[in-house]
């Protein structure tokens, strides 16, 4: 079921920012942002491009050295981040890809537990350009997971992506992210995408955070059901696209990626 | 507008291309072996070209399917000219001696030791220049590329002494170490470690910045990266380097060899112009050249096997 997002729990939350600022010389990218991210909550970062969410995502990632910044941040002490691409050191065989990061013993064990379950057992000895694109992506997947990370931080990892690969993708990440509950923080411009994946969805515009809205919806989402709907004109509207769809219902003008089979 | 146009489509087409159609659907899920027994022609209404992939051809705007040894067909060809023109008589013996008389100078030459022994001396020399260069290249290039001290120290004087050729501080060196092995191994081993060098380094500094990017992310130790990315990153260049760092000691080898040396593949050949005998001034050639193309082909081996995880348009 549906987490209750940012929840009441005493827990301290996983993720939180005070007052966080960065820049690019002149140009102030992310101003003030005050975020918490609650233990094993699935959030989803939204914004047209040039908004600020990949800043966001590298500051959480502590990867923006030489970017001035200033204001509070914790993380917590396992961190992993998967890309837009999968990443993979062309060298080094799938299982040393995945385990590239691990040490002391039973590396070897947990990286193959890892690859079986994004669905690549038995790929361990393959070079990464022996596998497909969503193969690939599936290994960055476990190169993710192997670390049994306390927050996940994705930053458009179905972006390259066919759409058939990307559906099949999306219920993997459900999947994993409902065996393991870390926190998830998922950048993505697609809003369908937010919508049937996250717990809550964040919209960034210039810098702030201009939206926070809870998805209550129960988790294996249909993008047929009317609040589906409902929640996606809502944010459509709030990243500033006013499209004919919001006002009549089934205008089949735009189906943005994924062809409805 | 897809949408309006699908009806019209399968209700025209709903009977007669239900038989493709059910083909084409089931295709993907035949097992490669499976898809390659089809008899070729029956594949033909799917749009494809049937067992296009299956019939070994390779890739169309590749190379073509390697032959094995087929590397020797020019030196061959050659050869064959050769031996073609001596034998008519158009080439002069004075000029250049027929194989035949060649091959059997090679067989006195071996008889009475005079070409082991030139030619182990020789293999010495450049191969003590060639691991000093090798080592002394690779050293530099990777203090130049991994530490910014290292790099403002060594990298400058290093594209310095690129642009002087080596051979062109013969003189000094000469001064400097006097005629012996010492002048000649380090005449041999400067002018491999500047190629080993350059094209290390060049690798080193072109490592992907995505994946130093992953190490920060996975936490690698200095250690570890270096071992996990920077080492197999920077092989390509490495192995460019060698290729060219192996001829360039033959090169230092030649001329080193015709300065005041007692010993040698050049001395040898040197001697012989004195008395104008060509055949052994083409053993010598022949020599130089077997293990000029043998070093190659090693280093190109070696080189397949590292760097097996590369897939290119040759592979």
């Amino acid at each position: 079921m549906a987490t209750h997002p940012g929840g009441l729990t005493k827990a301290p939350p996983a993720v939180r920012t005070r007052r966080l600022v960065r820049r690019f010389g002149e140009r102030t990218v992310l101003k003030d942002i005050d975020l918490d991210l609650a233990q094993g909550e699935f959030t989803a970062l939204l914004g047209r491009s040039g908004s600020g969410k990949s800043t966001l995502l590298r500051a959480v990632a502590r990867l923006d050295h030489g970017v001035e910044g200033t204001g509070e941040l914790v993380v917590p002490e396992r961190v992993s981040l998967s890309f837009q691409d999968s990443r993979l050191l062309p060298w080094l065989r799938v299982l040393d890809n995945v385990v590239l990061g691990l040490r002391g013993p039973g590396t070897r064990e947990r990286g193959l537990t890892a690859l079986e379950e994004v669905g690549l057992a038995g790929r361990d000895r393959s070079w990464p350009h022996e596998l497909s694109g969503g193969e690939q992506q599936r290994a960055a997947l476990a190169r993710a997971l192997v670390h049994d990370p306390e927050l996940l931080l994705a930053d458009e990892p179905f972006g390259a992506l066919d759409a058939l690969t990307r559906i099949k993708m999306h219920g993997l990440l459900r999947e994993l992210y409902e065996r393991h509950r870390p926190a998830v923080l998922l950048v993505t411009h697609d809003v369908d995408e937010a919508v049937e994946l996250a717990d809550r969805v964040l919209v960034l515009e210039d810098g702030l955070i201009s939206l926070d809205m809870p998805i209550d919806l129960p988790t294996p989402r249909s993008r047929r059901d009317p609040r589906f709907q409902e929640y996606r004109d809502a944010l459509l509207t709030a990243l500033g696209v006013t499209t004919p769809s919001a006002a009549p219902h089934d205008s089949p003008k735009e189906k943005p990626h994924v062809p409805n089979v | 507008m897809t949408e309006a146009l699908t009806p019209a489509r399968t209700s025209r087409g709903l009977d007669v291309a239900d038989a493709p159609r059910t083909a084409r659907v089931t295709k993907p899920f035949t097992p490669p072996e499976a898809g390659g027994t089809l008899p070729p022609g029956t594949g033909g209404g799917t749009g494809r070209r049937a067992g296009k992939g299956g019939d070994g051809r390779g890739r169309r705007l590749g190379p073509g399917r390697p032959v094995p040894f087929g590397r020797l067909l020019g030196p061959a060809l050659l050869l064959a000219a050769w031996w073609a023109a001596s034998s008519a008589g158009v080439l002069d013996p004075r000029i250049l001696s027929h194989p035949w008389s060649v091959v059997s100078t090679a067989v006195e030459l071996v008889a009475d030791g005079r070409l082991q022994g030139n030619v182990l001396i020789s293999l010495q020399r450049a191969g003590l220049g060639l691991l000093f260069g090798v080592v002394a290249g690779v050293a530099l290039a990777v203090v130049a590329g991994l530490s910014r001290t290292g790099e403002y120290l060594v990298d400058g004087p290093l594209q310095i002494k690129r642009a002087i050729p080596s051979l062109a501080m013969l003189p000094l060196l000469i001064l400097w170490l006097g005629i012996g092995e010492d002048m000649k191994v380090t005449v041999i081993a400067l002018g491999v470690a500047v190629n080993m060098y350059i094209n290390t380094y060049a690798s080193l500094t072109g490592i992907d910045s995505r994946h130093v990017e992953l190490a920060e992310v996975l936490r690698l130790s200095r250690w570890r990266f270096v071992r996990k990315v920077v080492i197999p990153g920077s092989l390509p260049g490495f192995f460019v380097g060698l290729r060219l760092g192996v001829t360039s000691s033959w090169l230092g080898l030649i001329v080193v060899e015709q300065i005041n040396a007692t010993s040698g593949i050049g001395y040898m050949m040197f001697q012989a112009q004195q008395y104008a005998q060509s055949d052994v001034i083409v053993v010598g050639l022949v020599a130089y050249g077997v293990f000029g193309f043998a070093s190659d082909a090693l280093v190109r081996a070696i080189e397949r096997r590292a760097l097996s995880w590369r897939r290119t348009l040759a592979g």
